[in-house]
């Protein structure tokens, strides 16, 4: 095996990326609203391309802004239909984010023509070429330190992430938990919604070039979903789901190092990751305090009296 | 300022219409719970009860009317209300404890940005003592039993130290120590000169446990003093023809004067 830095640096934007995915994931999962994710990820597309014909550039603040928008949008859409049309909520968000990413391929078609920006790359992503843009942080005589410019993107959305995360916790757990109770104590959870979904969107984007959206989907869920099994406890589920967001990463980029070496065609390191997180699930699943073991286990726990 | 909702009354109601889809769910409510009672909201299934509740609150819409709490606004007066919503509108599973989801009342006055301190875990563990269930102040709340959770529900609303409470079915599916000790926090709210708004369902206790009665059927049949508005003839006309009932009805009519 040929471990480089581009391993570490991968691992590094891999990561990073993973964080600050597994941060709003956390509060999707405890709305019971994960698939919001996924389909924000994918609905944000149109805003891109829009952000870009209108501006006639792929500077990141037009393709935060059209992806935000968009994200809100979803929202606000699949709230709409599921009010208007009596339709279930899932089956709302499936209308409104199949339509939006279908409009969003047409539109980049047509952007397409004028400039690179193509969906496989959305997608699938390109983590093996992160190293290739590096940005140099520090130098002098004797040394230098670099660090791969996406990792700095994504550097900065996990940062806000986890800013606006700490400063609205109190607010984010009350809406999640009892939105009633939120609406009459004045704390406007419909604001926090959005302002989640904000979240969602403005992470999708900053991830897109990078690690592609597929990854971006399995770190919203997969983390805060493998923590939810281990702890019941919501500040300890934040922390264990970003620890399961790093360690998908790292396990993830080297197990991608294995299939050539047994001879089977070469793999993605983003693909991996997520395969990773679906691993570190299973084991949590298998061998968690509620796992299936446990629950297979013929032991009676002694009742307690009070 | 209409003259009759005077702005003594902590809770008046004029005008009220909800709808769901064209459907109305209420019909021209008009309602005036005076100050210091203990106030049963009774009906049928389907009477539009929390319907009433949540939309004094602003949690719904109203199709017309409104709801006045001491003569203004809720919007001006949330501070002197205190909502204890039905226990299965949230998800037991999330990931807090009984003193957290007890806190959560104080967010209110801490307000936006700040965490909670020492402060309010104290004020909410007192809360919890209280109702007699301090000793699960750390548990995970999916461990708790129902009426425990809905316990935790009550000790919420106590620290939110309102004036007015309005109470979505706290009685509903609760063992017999929690009853006693739900009846135990209301009698005491009530002797602080706080008003109360409960939803409530079982006929047979309503004379014992509320000395207003507002009964609802979509409008409002007949509301005053237990005394006066719990009798055959309103009953009857609050639940119609349901036969089912009648036998419920009978029984909780023999009740009225024993307690």
């Amino acid at each position: 095996m040929n471990w480089t830095a581009n391993d570490f640096h991968i691992i590094l934007v891999g990561g990073l990326c993973a964080m600050a995915c597994a941060l709003p994931g956390t509060f999707l999962l405890l709305r019971r609203m994960s698939m919001m994710g996924d389909a924000i990820s994918h609905a944000v597309l149109p805003g891109l391309a829009i952000a870009f014909l209108i501006s006639g550039s792929r500077g990141n603040i037009w393709m935060f802004l059209g992806a935000a928008i968009a994200g809100i949008l979803t929202a606000l859409f699949t709230q709409w239909i599921t009010r208007f049309g009596k339709v279930e909520r899932g089956a709302a968000m499936g209308i409104v984010f199949t339509t939006l990413f279908a409009i969003g391929l047409v539109l980049m078609r047509k952007a397409a023509d004028h400039v690179d920006l193509d969906a496989g790359c959305v997608l699938y992503g390109a983590l093996e070429y992160t190293p290739l843009d590096m940005v140099t942080l520090f130098e002098n005589e004797t040394s230098f330190f670099a660090v791969p410019r996406a990792a700095l993107i994504i550097g900065a959305t996990l940062l806000f992430n986890a800013l606006v995360i700490t400063l609205f916790y109190k607010e984010f757990k009350l809406a999640s938990f009892d939105p009633g109770l939120a609406e009459t104590q004045g704390f406007r959870p419909q604001l926090m919604h959005h302002l989640l979904m904000t979240m969602v969107a403005v992470t999708t984007v900053a991830a897109f070039e990078a690690v592609g959206s597929i990854i971006v989907i399995a770190m919203l869920i997969v983390p805060p979903a493998t923590a939810f099994l281990l702890t019941k406890n919501l500040p300890v589920l934040i922390i264990v789901s970003l620890i399961v967001a790093v360690l998908s990463a790292a396990l993830g980029q080297v197990a991608s190092h294995f299939p050539p070496l047994l001879g089977l065609p070469d793999t993605t390191s983003s693909g991996m990751m997520a395969t990773a997180a679906g691993f570190l699930f299973l084991l949590a699943w298998l061998f968690g305090p509620e796992g299936l073991l446990k629950r297979q286990s013929r032991e009676i726990e002694a009742p307690e009296f009070d | 300022m209409r003259p009759e909702h005077p702005p003594e009354f902590p809770l008046a109601v004029h005008d009220l219409t909800v709808a769901y889809h064209r459907k109305p769910v209420l019909w021209d409510v008009e309602l005036n719970i005076p100050e210091g009672t203990l106030a049963g909201i009774v009906g049928p299934n389907g009477a539009g009860k929390s319907t009433l509740l949540k939309a004094c609150l602003e949690l719904i819409p109203k199709t017309s009317g409104e709801a006045l709490i001491y003569g203004k606004t809720y919007e001006q007066q949330r501070d002197l209300i205190a909502y204890v919503p039905q226990r299965e509108s949230v998800d037991w599973d999330f990931p807090v404890s009984a003193l957290d989801v007890v806190a959560m009342g104080t967010y209110r006055k801490l307000g936006w940005f700040k965490h909670i301190t020492g402060a309010q875990k104290k004020q909410a563990f007192e809360a919890l003592e209280k109702i007699g269930i301090g000793h699960l102040a750390r548990r995970q709340i999916s461990q708790l039993s129902g009426g425990q959770q809905q316990r935790v529900f009550l000790a919420r609303a106590l620290v939110q130290d309102a004036q007015i409470y309005f109470m979505d079915e706290p009685f509903a599916a609760v063992d017999a120590a929690t009853e006693q000790a739900i009846i135990g926090l209301l009698k005491e709210l009530n002797t602080q000169g706080k008003t109360v708004l409960c939803v409530h369902h079982d006929l047979a206790t309503v004379s014992r446990y509320f000395d207003y009665l507002v009964l609802l059927n979509m409008r409002v049949v007949a509301s005053g003093p237990t005394s006066e508005t719990f009798t055959r003839e309103n009953l009857q006309k609050t639940y119609g023809g349901k036969l089912n009932l009648l036998d419920d009805v009978a029984q909780a009519l023999k009740n009225v004067g024993r307690s």
